[in-house]
């Protein structure tokens, strides 16, 4: 038989079932998304000793077959065999958390109820034991009716028991006939079965456990917990900025030392043109902020780990509340300040399908990394570099006003739309308190490496389909003699046609242009302004310093202050408005998005404009 | 007495909960997570600046957060 046997790991969330299926599998796993749905799948090969090779998944946590969230609902289709395209396990690994029996036993007892050969494992057996619990597998295997092994994920301590024992139910998997289900019971039968089975596995208990009760008195205090959480947040911010500039410096170095090699390797010509101006210069504005990426998953991901996330979101959930939301929403948003594709991506944890809308719609108006570079340009040119206060720069403060300008708007907004498009069932806030951990540095780097692989492949392919287009657009049609080629080309036709519209909200022909190929990406603005200014350097400093005085005397600072209102709002990134139609399924919302934004920007451009025209600026 | 106006650290039996009063998949979601009609049940945490949501209860071994609308919902009884 050739057909690829598969084994499911199925539990309740935290139960270090993905702890557990990194062990088991390495670093070699699969992702991708089950067709149609946003939730990812991962799957890994497991060699059973003398029975070949096996598909290992990793299905979402659940609490239950009788689903709340999109997640839980994969995993219970494709344990129930209805997932289309995917074939039912035909091992179930059911991995129970060994200090909290008596909850995750009522899920146990519902996959076991299918008739499918389980096995289980009794997971986290050190922290039970620190918590001063010991525990009789014997007693809970003969309970269960379905084999028992301890394990330890992170020390992967009980592997190869556990790897023996899914050969053996696989092995019973294939002769056995038709899986035949159980009696099904209530689940206050399940709960009461639940509390007796783990009450007779538990050998002794002692009362020296919850040793996070003392952690949580400080993190969760109504106090104390919310300064700590922004001193985090302050502390992770600064990292970003401050970490990420030497490696920043470095792929920029590499993306020259593979941009002179081009040039130097290649006859002069189309295709050299379009690998350096387009390839190189495209794929390289996009990997550049990769450093930063890391830098800050690399935070979320230990506050994941760790267990604090959650309790952040339980601190950040009043706030959030004020405005429609839950502290659910508050990790995408807090990774879109690097990015908004993972950031829209992250929502994919909130249950409530009007709250993940609604999350997503705000994503992009926290202020991500490629919008920096059109500020610190801009801010330097226009902002004289003077002091509003002692140690308090004007030119900081202002970069400390867009980025909050972007979060009152993200606001307002939600506020609007929880009353409008996305009204209705009021979102609650449900969440487990998982049990603080250490972290493991094997699971830090698997996830960084996914996180990183999933940005660079999604972001990397539309941002090199829409540099080359606009490198085309910008190309030709070939300008003439003593004509420039910014003016000739598709794209300044483009933005001469559409700049009568940007004229009310004070921008010039150039702004006009420059917005033309930000659309794949916002701090290609920067570069565009450079090419029309004709500031031709190869010295990426020098090109900004050159930018800055030719801002400095051509705009005026009410010009310049609308162009910074316009990219606090505008959706000015292709990949952004691609991952959400991914995520929400259609183009509707994605349409919806451009819309309101883009309404957005010219309001506020436009209100700036006035404003500081008025003001005699 | 409902769950709600019971203060941090003090310990309580639930006596009935109103489903009506709750989402649908928020009273599935609490049942799931053994909070439920007899369940006993603990106040670990509550409230953030000065407000009395949201609400961190402990159940068995596992600390859930909840808003007070859902607590509000919970009939308890001291115990």
């Amino acid at each position: 038989m050739n057909v690829t046997r598969r084994v499911a790991l199925v539990g309740n969330p935290n139960a270090g079932k993905s702890a557990l299926f990194n062990a088991l599998t390495g670093a070699r796993q699969k992702i991708a998304n089950y067709p149609g749905v946003t939730v990812e799948r991962k799957a890994g090969k497991l060699a059973l000793p003398g029975a070949g090779t096996v598909e290992l998944i990793d299905l979402p946590g659940s609490y239950s077959f009788d689903t709340t969230s999109p997640d839980e609902e994969v995993t219970r289709k494709v344990v129930m065999g209805e997932f289309e395209g995917e074939a039912r396990p035909d091992v179930m690994v059911v991995v129970l958390d060994a200090a909290n029996l008596e909850q995750h036993l009522v899920f146990a007892q519902e996959v076991i109820e299918l008739g499918l050969p389980v096995v289980a494992a009794l997971n986290m057996v050190d922290l039970a034991e620190r918590d001063g619990l010991k525990l009789d597998p014997a007693a809970l295997s003969s309970a269960l009716g379905v084999p028992v092994v301890s394990t330890v994920a992170v020390r992967r301590k009980g592997l190869d028991d556990l790897i023996a024992a899914i050969a053996d139910a696989e092995h019973s998997a294939e002769t056995m006939k038709d899986a035949e289900p159980r009696p099904h019971i209530t689940l206050p039968e399940r709960r009461l079965t639940a509390r007796n089975i783990a009450k007779a596995a538990i050998l002794s208990e002692s009362t020296e456990r919850r040793m996070h009760t003392g952690l949580d008195k400080f993190l969760l205090h109504p106090w104390i917990g919310p300064p700590i959480l922004f001193a985090l947040l302050f502390v992770i911010f600064q990292a970003v900025f401050a970490w990420a500039d030497p490696f920043i410096g470095l792929i920029e170095g590499a993306g020259e030392a593979a941009n002179d090699w081009v040039v130097a390797a290649m006859p002069e010509g189309f295709v050299r043109d379009l690998i350096t101006e387009g390839l190189l210069a495209g794929v390289g504005s996009v990997i550049v902020f990769l450093p930063q990426i890391i830098i800050l998953f690399a935070f979320i991901l230990l506050m994941e780990s760790t267990g604090y996330m959650a309790r952040a979101a339980f601190v950040m959930d009043r706030l959030m509340a004020s405005v429609g939301l839950s502290g659910r929403s508050f990790i995408p948003l807090l990774s879109s300040f690097a990015c908004a594709i993972p950031g829209i991506m992250a929502t994919r944890s909130i249950a409530d399908p009007k709250d993940r809308l609604t999350t997503i719609l705000i994503a992009p108006l926290m202020t991500c990394s490629a919008r920096l570079p059109v500020y610190a340009v801009i801010i330097a040119a226009v902002i004289p570099a003077t002091t509003v206060g002692p140690g308090i720069g004007l030119q900081g403060l202002v970069l400390f006003a867009l980025y909050v300008a972007g979060i009152v708007g993200a606001m307002i907004v939600a506020l609007v739309l929880r009353r409008t498009v996305t009204a209705g069932a009021a979102s609650g806030f449900i969440m487990e308190l998982p049990r603080y951990q250490l972290p493991r540095l094997k699971d830090l780097l698997i996830g960084l490496w996914q996180r990183a692989w999933v940005f660079l492949r999604r972001a990397g392919t539309i941002i090199f389909a829409a540099t080359v287009v606009l490198w085309l657009l910008l190309t030709f049609p070939k300008a003439g003699e003593g004509e420039s080629q910014l003016d000739a080309s598709y794209a300044g036709q483009i933005s001469a046609a559409v700049h009568p519209a940007f004229e009310p909200i004070g921008f010039n022909q150039e702004m006009t242009l420059a917005l033309v190929p930000a659309m794949a990406a916002r701090e290609v603005a920067v570069a565009s302004l450079a090419t029309t200014y004709a500031v031709d350097s190869d010295d990426e400093a020098e090109t900004e310093e050159a930018l800055r005085g030719q801002i400095a005397a051509r705009w005026s600072l009410p010009t310049a202050l609308a162009f910074l209102a316009w990219f606090v709002f505008a959706p000015q990134c292709i990949s952004t408005i691609a991952v959400a139609r991914r995520e929400t399924n259609g183009w509707k919302w994605p349409v919806v998005m451009l819309t309101y934004l883009f309404a957005l920007a010219y309001i506020f451009a436009g209100a700036t404009y006035w404003l500081s025209v008025w003001l005699g600026l | 007495m409902t769950l709600d106006s019971i203060g941090r650290g003090k310990r309580a039996e639930i006596i009935s909960i109103d489903w009506d009063a709750l989402a649908p998949d928020e009273g599935k979601r609490l049942r799931a997570l053994g909070i439920d009609e007899g369940a006993r049940i603990a106040i670990a945490h509550k409230g953030v600046l000065g407000s009395s949501d949201p609400i961190a209860v402990m159940v068995g071994r596992m600390t859930i957060a909840i808003r007070k609308v859902h607590a509000a919902a919970m009939q308890v009884e001291a115990i």
